[in-house]
């Protein structure tokens, strides 16, 4: 299940979905929205896709993580729109026969989302509002 | 040729648009395009901003021969998760 969508994420839906009789492990991983960034005080994360493709680049990155580790399934579902401070942003949750390979895989795709994934947020902050624009969360553009 | 254009982002907010088409002469690349799209949104040129290409929503580099019906989109550094 590899997916964008603009409601809350119901992480007990993905954890039934990767349940597996050949699993051993369940790995949830949940990217929350942080009430500071740079010394910023967020207020929320707006998030924009490129849905079509975003949804081709999560495919891609579990089709990866088979190749790679021994995984049953892998669900990765991220939100769009506006995110509020202590939501999930991002779950990705991957089962496994042995926890090794379900922990691998969680970090990997963690990682790939933010390098390749076509998703882009906004970090509405006290003050203003600005594209981030790398992975270490700095403004794409200067702050005024 | 006619390619389509689609904007998010920062890109989006700075053209006031999501999706446009485009003409082209044959045998025009993405950097082409990016250049002529510059002449029609001055701001699209955002300062220091590096840039990805996608093609049918995959990714290509900027010497890529852009044909008919293409659906090309300029993608600002991602930052998701």
């Amino acid at each position: 299940m590899f997916r964008v969508t603009n409601e809350a994420i119901d992480l007990s839906e993905l954890v039934s979905y990767v349940t597996d009789p050949e699993a051993g492990a369940i790995v949830p991983f949940i990217g929350t929205t942080r009430n500071n960034n740079e010394g910023r005080k967020v207020i929320a994360l707006d998030y924009e896709a490129y849905p079509e493709m975003a949804e081709k680049e999560l495919a891609r990155i579990g089709e990866e993580a088979k190749k790679k580790w021994p995984i049953c399934k892998m669900a990765i579902v991220h939100r769009l729109g506006a995110v509020q401070i202590g939501e999930a942003s991002v779950i990705i949750v991957v089962s496994s026969a042995h926890r090794d390979a379900a922990f691998a895989a969680s970090r990997f795709a963690i990682e790939e989302i933010k390098k390749t994934v076509p998703i882009w947020k906004k970090e509405v902050f006290e003050g203003g509002e600005v594209w981030i624009g790398t992975q270490s969360g700095q403004p794409l553009t200067a702050l005024k | 040729m006619t390619v389509r254009v689609k904007f998010f982002a920062i890109l989006r907010e700075r053209t006031g648009a999501s999706e446009v088409s485009k003409e082209l002469s044959e045998g025009s690349t993405v950097a082409d395009l990016w250049r002529e799209l510059q002449k029609d949104y001055p701001k699209l040129a955002v300062p220091g901003i590096r840039l990805l290409y996608a093609v049918n929503q995959n990714y290509v580099g900027t010497d890529y021969c852009l044909r008919e019906h293409d659906e090309v989109v300029f993608l600002p550094l991602v930052s998701g998760g």
